[in-house]
Parts: structure tokens; C-alpha cells; sequence
């Protein structure tokens, strides 16, 4: 027990003495945190629009404000003809092109039926698919409207229409900053927990201190250890400091127990500096643990449904991602926040998240040697 | 009493390709001051690794203090006090904190044992408050001595202590080496300096992962049979490349501001001759004598004689 004391305070003052290492707990977080967020924002918006009116009505004006006053359009350029729309859409100056066609009020009026053509540039799927989406909605309203003017309503509606409403739980206002920053910070704390904790043990290594640790009776649970409470001790201050940025910047309040949180967390970071050690032990620069960790992040960080969802991946992706951790603390993370979910609800997160933590760090001591 | 015994003890690197140290068998008694003499890339921190535990034979058997290296590494890492050839503390704790870090990591404390390091300690004691990387060669050296130290070991490995350190330095530092051991600290020293050597008790000669010879320095050198010259004259490098080209010549090679010279024929004296040759090939201010071995001298001596052999 004493000599773990005296390897904490060494490692303590390291940590303290080095201002690089220090800047990055402090500041990667608050920065993180306080900038992304606002740009990992899936609500589409500033939709450029080039519009080919051939009609020049006063129902195609109407149509046409219409669609700018729903806010979520720009105006690209109106085009004398759809080649040119077309042509701003090649030169990306619009994400949309809208034809209407000529007569389109007569047609209307005397018909009771219109086409308007619309040209979507699809090679940013999300927006394509949400821009059209929107219009869509726009072009229904429209029709109905335009048949509450023309055609005298029925006491009882002819045909009988199913309505759609549809109440937001959990997010009500669907803000996508409730449902990003829980996941940031859980990514965080992966990230400067795993990484930092085997860079540390690999400079040990780089400069030859370890050397001289191997010569000495120090037991390797205890060294190991010595390693890893430091770096658990960062982690959760940086999960703190987290979770007052998401209190106070976005005013997130957890709906669920803090202490559940803590408790995942607790052991969610054994299992990640378990991970930063079995890392050190197969690396002998700190360049080398730096490629391995990033690979891993890489691989967490795009399989643990912090931007997509899991649902929508394909089959042997969702595999893998039973194998990430960082997918585990994500979902706890916005289960407990945003749901107030329950330690009921989250057991098996605990146990798998457990479980890993025990294997890779029986994995990790095993791999340790003080002998080559 | 032996110290340190070493059983044909074998290691390879590289899946066996490369044989770092081959077939080594010497004993160190107790209270001695031994010296691994070699250059670069012989074998002598593969030695040192074996002997500390931190790396394991592939053959052959070495004890330290009576004790295993393989079965006994828990009770050598108790008693022994390393200082490997790369500084290799932490450079960003100061030099008191270092010390007493190792001496914690040891189950002492700086005051329990500070006799011991006192000589080397105080020295440095002026810089406590210092960051060791922040530290001169000479200090940084003398600190990784005072945390080899500082938990009382009965035996010390030196892995090149005074590679890049200056002359006064090393010369101190020798100095320090004999006062421990006038403690009753055996020292096992290695040194790729063949000038260091006279001052151990006893050395040996390894060259490529083999021993080539254990003895005293003056045994070592007495072992050196034949006569040896040393010459020189106004145009060195000429003079080198024409002696090799003689064909009476053994070995030639620059020693200080002389060419060392030894014959085919070893006791015989080839003054005569040479002096001759060298006048035929236009060299002025030639000068030539019989001159006593080094140790340099045997080991290159051992090496030609090695490679012949071979």
C-alpha cells in the first residue's frame, strides 16, 4: 500500500509538472464540448433553391413565397430555363431546382391537376432527402389550401383523411444538442482516459525509466495500478467538467440518478484504461501506441451510434459495435440523461462494460512483463 | 566467494538469428571490481540484462549472490543496484525526488542509507531542488549512481557508466568506484574504453558475444607474447597503408600519435627491414621503438588471432 502511494504522488507530479498534458485535460474538453455540438446538427437548413418559373401567375408567386417563407430555403436564382437551373445545380450553386411548368394556374383552375418538376442534387444524401422532404410538405399544404379556396367543404368530409400528429418524448423540442452532447462527452472521456494512459506507460518505456522499475522489487499489479488511478482520476474530473459545461451551456439536467452515471462510469473507465494498457504493452514508442489507439478511436468513434444510428447499420457492423465500448457508455450516457433510465434498464450495460474490463485488463497484466 | 557466476550462458536475438551473447562462462567474486571490456555491440548490456533479471537466458545457467537469475529474480531485484547505459530517470522530478522515489520504491529512505551515497550525493546536493533532465552529463550521471545506490545493494551493475561523459568526469568517477568497493561493494563495470580497464581488479575481453580472455589487467598483459613497435613519421596515413602492405606485418594500427606494429613473426626484431622498406617508399622523419602492450594492444592482438583462427 505505501509504495502505491508513492507511485501515485510521483505519477501526481508528473502529471501537475507536465502544462502540455494539463492544457489538454482542461481545455480539449471545455473546447470540445462548447464547439461541437453546435456543428454535429443533422436539421437541415439553407436549402438553395433555383426556381424556373415558366408560369409568371399569381398562384405561382403564391406558390413560390410560400416555399421561402418556411425559413428553411434559400433563393439560388430564378432561371429562364431548366437548363440553367441545372447548370447552377453542376456548379453547386443550388441543391434544388424547382420547373414549374407554363398554365400552371390555368391548368389548376380549369384542370384540377398540376405537375411541378423538381431536380435534387442527391450527392449529400441527408440534405436530399430532407429538402425534398420538406417541399413535399410544403407542395401538400399548398393543395390543400387551394382546395379550401376552390372547393365548398362538405359538412362531413367526403373522404374520410387520417391525420398524423405525432408528441416528441424525452427531446420534445427535438434539439439535436440534448441528444450530441451526452455522446461527446462520453467520447471524451474514451478518448483521454485510453489514449492517455498508454502514451504514459509508453514514454516510461521510450526514455528507459521502465528499466529501472523492472530492477526494482516493485510488484507489477502495483505499478499497473500506480498507472491506472491517476488516469481514472482525470477521466472523471473531465466527466465532471462535462457534465456542469452540458449543465450550464446547454442546460442539460440529467433526468436520471448522477450516481448511476458515476457508477457506469467508474466502470466503463476500467475497461478503457484497460484497453490504453494492453495498448502500451504491445507498443514500444509512443508513436506506435499513438497509430493503435487512433485506429481503435477511429473505429469506436464511427461505430457507436454517436452520429448514426445502430439501427440502420448493416448486420456485421452492428457486430462490431457490440464489441465497443464507447457504444455502451453512448447509450447509458442518453438513456440516463435524456430518459432517466434506471439501473434496471442499463444492467446489461453494466455487466457487458464489466466484463470487458475484466478481460482486457487480465489480458493487460498478462501481457506486462518485467522480463523480456 | 562469488558474486556473480555465469555458466555458458547464451542469448539470441532476432528468432536465433543474431547470437548477442555466446556461450559465457566467468565468475566474479565478492568485494571485486570486474570490467566487461568490449566495443560497441559486443554482448557486454545483453550480460548486464541477463544478470539483472530483466532479460532471460536462452541457455546456460547465471547466478547473482548465490541466487537464480530465472527461479530467484524477485530476491536479485531487492539486492541489486542497476545503473543502465542510457539515463534513465525521470527526467521531469527533481533530483531529491528521484532519490527518494527510488529509495521508497525500495522500502528505504534517503536517511536510512544516506552514508552510503554521501561522498556522490553531496555533490549534487546543490542542485536538489533540479529537475534531472535539467542536469549536466556529469550530475546526471552522478544522481543515476546515488539511485543505484541508495537501497544498500550488495552488488552494482554499471552498464557503460562514463560513455559520453568528459575526462575529469570519468576520472571522478573511477575515483567513486573505488571508494565502494573499499565498502565491500562488488562492481561488475562495463566500458567500451580500453584505458579504463587497468583500473578494475580484474577484466574481461568480449568481442562479438565471445570471452576472449579473463585476467588482471597486468596479467593481460603479460599475456602478450612477441614484441610490439610503435612508429611513426612525417606522413601518417601513407605511412599506415604502406606498413599493412609490408610483408612481414601481423597487424598495424593508429595508436595515439604512433602506428602500433606487430610482426609474423613475432619475436623478432624487423627494425632493420623496416626502416629499409620505408626509406624505399620516400617516407622522412621515420621513428621507430619497442614499446610495452596495452591493453588495446592484447585486445586487438586477441581479435587477429581470433580471426586466423576462424
Amino acid at each position: 500500500m505505501r509504495t502505491l502511494r508513492f507511485l501515485l504522488q510521483k505519477e501526481f507530479r508528473q502529471v501537475f509538472r507536465d502544462k502540455n498534458l494539463l492544457r489538454q485535460i482542461l481545455m480539449v474538453p471545455i473546447i470540445q464540448l462548447l464547439i461541437f455540438p453546435w456543428a454535429a446538427n443533422y436539421e437541415v437548413k439553407n436549402i438553395s433553391l433555383a426556381i424556373v418559373d415558366h408560369d409568371h401567375s399569381s398562384y405561382s408567386e403564391k406558390f413560390i413565397s410560400k416555399i421561402f417563407s418556411s425559413g428553411y430555403f434559400i433563393h439560388s436564382d430564378y432561371t429562364s430555363s431548366f437548363k440553367d437551373a441545372y447548370q447552377l445545380i453542376e456548379r453547386d450553386k443550388a441543391d434544388i431546382a424547382i420547373e414549374i411548368p407554363q398554365g400552371f394556374e390555368k391548368n389548376l383552375v380549369r384542370e384540377n391537376q398540376q405537375k411541378i418538376f423538381l431536380a435534387v442534387n442527391a450527392i449529400n444524401g441527408v440534405k436530399a432527402i430532407v429538402g425534398t422532404g420538406y417541399l413535399a410538405s410544403i407542395i401538400t399544404d399548398y393543395n390543400s389550401q387551394i382546395r379550401a379556396e376552390w372547393v365548398q367543404a362538405d359538412r362531413f368530409n367526403a373522404a374520410p383523411a387520417i391525420e398524423i400528429t405525432s408528441s416528441n418524448w424525452f427531446n420534445p423540442l427535438l434539439n439535436y444538442k440534448m441528444f450530441m452532447v451526452p455522446g461527446i462527452l462520453a467520447f471524451l472521456v474514451t478518448l483521454i482516459g485510453g489514449i492517455m494512459c498508454s502514451l504514459n506507460i509508453v514514454r516510461e518505456k521510450e526514455i528507459g525509466t521502465i528499466e529501472q522499475i523492472n530492477v526494482t522489487p516493485i510488484r507489477k499489479q502495483y505499478f499497473i495500478l500506480g498507472k491506472l488511478l491517476p488516469f481514472w482520476i482525470m477521466a472523471t474530473f473531465v466527466f465532471t467538467l462535462g457534465l456542469l459545461i452540458s449543465r450550464f451551456a446547454y442546460g442539460i439536467i440529467p433526468q436520471g440518478s448522477i450516481v448511476l452515471l458515476y457508477a457506469f462510469l467508474s466502470v466503463y473507465l476500467f475497461a478503457v484504461l484497460g484497453m490504453g494498457l494492453l495498448i502500451s504493452t504491445y507498443s514500444d514508442t509512443q508513436q506506435q501506441a499513438m497509430s493503435i489507439s487512433f485506429f481503435f478511436i477511429m473505429v469506436f468513434n464511427l461505430l457507436s451510434g454517436l452520429y448514426t444510428p445502430i439501427e440502420s447499420m448493416p448486420a456485421w457492423a452492428k457486430v462490431i459495435t457490440d464489441f465497443n465500448p464507447l457504444r455502451y457508455f453512448i447509450e447509458v450516457m442518453r438513456m440516463v440523461v435524456l430518459k432517466g433510465s434506471s439501473f434496471h434498464d442499463v444492467s446489461h450495460h453494466f455487466l457487458v462494460i464489466f466484463l470487458m474490463a475484466v478481460v482486457l485488463n487480465t489480458w493487460a497484466i498478462l501481457n506486462y512483463r518485467k522480463t523480456t | 566467494m562469488t558474486s556473480v557466476e555465469l555458466n555458458n550462458v547464451t542469448k539470441k536475438y532476432d528468432k536465433e538469428k543474431v547470437v548477442a551473447v555466446d556461450d559465457v562462462s566467468l565468475s566474479v567474486s565478492k568485494g571485486e571490481l570486474f570490467g566487461l571490456i568490449g566495443p560497441d555491440g559486443a554482448g557486454k548490456s545483453s550480460i548486464f540484462r541477463i544478470l539483472t533479471t530483466l532479460l532471460l537466458p536462452d541457455g546456460g545457467t547465471a547466478t547473482v549472490e548465490g541466487y537464480d537469475v530465472v527461479k530467484d529474480y524477485k530476491t536479485i531485484r531487492g539486492n541489486v543496484g542497476y545503473m543502465p547505459g542510457r539515463f534513465s530517470l525521470y527526467q521531469d522530478l527533481t533530483v531529491e525526488e528521484n532519490l527518494s522515489f527510488f529509495a521508497t520504491v525500495f522500502g528505504t529512505s534517503i536517511e536510512e542509507n544516506y552514508e552510503l551515497i554521501k561522498d556522490i550525493y553531496i555533490q549534487i546536493e546543490p542542485f536538489k531542488k533540479r529537475r534531472a533532465g535539467k542536469l549536466s552529463g556529469g550530475m546526471k550521471q552522478k544522481l543515476a549512481l546515488s539511485c543505484a545506490l541508495i537501497h544498500k545493494p550488495s552488488i552494482l551493475f554499471l552498464d557503460e557508466p562514463t560513455t559520453g561523459v568528459d575526462a575529469v568526469s570519468r576520472k571522478e568517477f573511477w575515483e567513486m568506484l573505488k571508494r565502494l568497493k573499499q565498502q565491500g561493494i562488488t562492481i561488475m563495470v562495463s566500458t567500451p574504453y580500453m584505458d579504463e580497464a587497468t583500473l578494475c581488479d580484474r577484466i574481461a575481453l568480449i568481442q562479438s558475444g565471445k570471452i576472449l580472455s579473463v585476467d588482471t589487467p597486468s596479467g593481460i598483459v603479460k599475456s602478450y607474447h612477441g614484441k610490439l613497435f610503435a612508429i611513426k613519421s612525417d606522413a601518417m596515413y601513407k605511412l599506415m597503408n604502406d606498413l599493412r602492405a609490408f610483408e612481414h606485418t601481423r597487424s598495424c594500427f593508429a595508436f595515439g600519435e604512433y602506428h602500433h606494429i606487430s610482426f609474423k613473426e613475432r619475436d623478432k626484431d624487423y627494425t632493420e627491414e623496416v626502416l629499409n622498406y620505408l626509406q624505399a617508399k620516400g617516407h622522412t622523419g621515420v621513428e621507430i621503438k619497442s614499446v610495452t602492450p596495452a591493453i588495446e594492444d592484447c585486445f586487438i592482438d586477441m581479435v587477429e588471432e581470433k580471426k586466423s583462427e576462424a
